[in-house]
């Protein structure tokens, strides 16, 4: 079996670490999600930080907007690094499908994660 | 309306740049002066996702922004001229770029660096290009949002 994906959560300020502790505390897995803040650093430390919490192996990088810091950082550290994959907009929806779903290949992850996080927008009534 | 804000921040356009600072100013293009994204047509598309169609947003080297400037300033859209570097920004300046007034937006931690806001980290030879700037002319303040209290260079030494 394939070496699971790890999930990188990168965004403003406190945003990542709030979302994993709800996706930890609604699936019961822990530490398949580690959170990186863009808070006091500029976009070379924001890839350092990245690149330290996405090791080696295969790692989908979830950033909050589809731009800015986060997003410069994470896609500048992909193009180098061809196990890595970056997600924008990042919700607590497509965090909860990532946790169950990490030993699926690295693309069918992103595509499926994008597909939940694009279902959970919805207008109810 | 011309160049309204000049700005040193060193994520360059992101969220700050584009929602607190653009959109009270009104902005109809943003001038990019960085020479590596200038060459990295990756970087510019990457930039470009973080701003509304509705703002052009222009990449230049140092030297085409000296070059083009006076088109910039004159132009009678509303604009804001972005690096990430205190050393562009000193280098435009010593170009004869006039600048009038420089906004410190965002210079991050490195080695060597002081914290001189929570925003704000300069190098002692960063803090003389900028006290230069001053001494030309140039008003220099750091200000991350609108909203916050313009502090004068003088109150970061």
């Amino acid at each position: 079996m394939s070496e699971p994906v790890r999930g990188v959560v990168a965004c403003h300020g406190r945003l990542a670490e709030a979302l994993i502790d709800a996706v930890e505390r609604i699936s019961g897995i822990q530490g398949a999600l580690v959170p990186v803040t863009n808070s006091e650093c500029d976009k070379g430390l924001i890839e350092k930080r990245i690149a330290a919490a996405a090791g080696a192996g295969p790692a989908m990088v979830f950033t909050d907007l589809p731009s800015g810091s986060c997003l410069i950082a994470a896609a500048t550290l992909a193009r180098r690094q061809n196990a890595i994959v970056v997600v924008t907009g990042v919700n607590l929806a497509m965090l909860i499908d990532f946790v169950f779903h990490r030993d699926l290949p690295l693309a069918e992850v992103a595509a499926r994660v994008s597909a939940s996080g694009h279902k959970a927008i919805q207008v109810p009534g | 309306m011309s160049l309204l804000l000049f700005r040193v921040d060193d994520r360059l356009i992101h969220g700050q740049v584009v929602i607190g600072w653009a959109r009270p100013l009104g902005a109809d293009f943003i001038v990019l002066v960085d020479d590596a994204v200038r060459e990295s047509s990756w970087e510019q598309d990457l930039y470009r996702m973080g701003v509304p169609p509705e703002i052009e947003v222009i990449f230049a080297s140092r030297s085409e922004a000296a070059r083009d400037f006076a088109q910039w300033s004159s132009s009678p859209r509303r604009g804001i001229l972005l690096t990430g570097a205190v050393e562009t920004i000193a280098a435009l300046g010593a170009a004869g770029v006039p600048l009038q007034r420089v906004n410190l937006g965002g210079v991050h931690h490195q080695p060597g660096r002081i914290e001189r806001l929570p925003y704000l980290y300069l190098t002692d030879e960063e803090l003389q290009l900028l006290e230069r700037l001053e001494q030309s002319g140039v008003e220099v303040t750091a200000q991350d949002l609108p909203t916050a209290t313009p502090v004068k260079l003088g109150a970061l030494a």
